[in-house]
């Protein structure tokens, strides 16, 4: 389904993550972000930065893995990302939802 | 995002095996992962999983567990059930499952309250000392039912 972000209309699925991963950008990324009342600081894009390099490389995510990320530590992650943190992150950073059950 | 009725999950642990401790942290974490609250209370045998010197032996019982499709006298031999435990362990691990307490250690930071339960601390004997540093308290059923006492709360006895 068509959505409109940042004035343009975005390919999205159901629960509103992006389709194509090509699509997204910064002011995208800030547009979602503040929809889910975030406001992205220097750590929030080092977190995207992060995530998107392991969706690229094709490795899954998962809470154990932001652990070892050397990153970010996960009272960080939960205190940046409020109400489900690894959900969030990948809403904003344009990357589909984690399919894990840890 | 979707939105949840549910929004808090309280688990009791009431057993010292292997997959029921995961199960507990699996759906404990996976709540927290989903923006739930959620808590876990430690009675009777599930102290096994905060008990510093025991947590890294849980095992999986080989006697008395239809599942396993092994013949209980067979279960029962020496070195049957470490074997089933290891065995276990390892396909664990291939799917990234954290052992026990690499697991107590991501269910505290991700804001998990661990609780020990006092009839049953004291019935073993143990002390403070004994459990993880990451526990949050012991409480009475009582006081653990307090804590149950909000709307979109759901508790589950494992």
């Amino acid at each position: 389904m068509k959505k409109i972000i940042d004035n343009r209309e975005i390919e999205v699925n159901e629960e509103g993550y992006l389709v194509d991963f090509t699509e997204w950008d910064r002011e995208l990324c800030l547009c979602i972000a503040e929809e889910q009342g975030i406001s992205m600081s220097e750590k929030h894009w080092e977190v995207v930065t992060y995530i998107q390099d392991k969706y690229q490389k094709e490795e899954p995510l998962s809470i154990r893995g932001i652990k070892k990320s050397g990153v970010i530590n996960i009272k960080e992650f939960y205190a940046l990302f409020p109400g489900g943190p690894l959900k969030k992150s990948t809403l904003i950073a344009g990357i589909p939802k984690p399919k894990s059950c840890i | 995002m979707s939105t949840t009725k549910v929004k808090k999950m309280l688990f009791i642990l009431s057993k010292g095996t292997l997959e029921n401790a995961y199960a507990a942290f699996v759906m404990a974490n996976g709540a927290r992962m989903e923006g739930i609250e959620s808590e876990i209370f430690f009675t009777f045998f599930g102290l096994e999983a905060i008990q510093k010197k025991k947590l890294l032996h849980l095992h999986t019982a080989t006697v008395g567990n239809p599942a396993l499709h092994m013949p209980t006298m067979l279960g029962g031999l020496p070195g049957v059930e470490a074997l089933a435990t290891k065995m276990m362990k390892r396909e664990m691990e291939k799917l990234d499952m954290p052992p026990i307490d690499e697991f107590l250690e991501i269910l505290s930071d991700s804001g998990c309250k661990l609780w020990g339960c006092k009839l049953a601390i004291d019935m073993f004997h143990l002390e403070r000392e004994d459990l993880i540093d990451e526990l949050d308290g012991i409480l009475t059923i009582g006081d653990f039912y307090g804590r149950a006492n909000e709307e979109g709360t759901h508790l589950l006895f494992i």
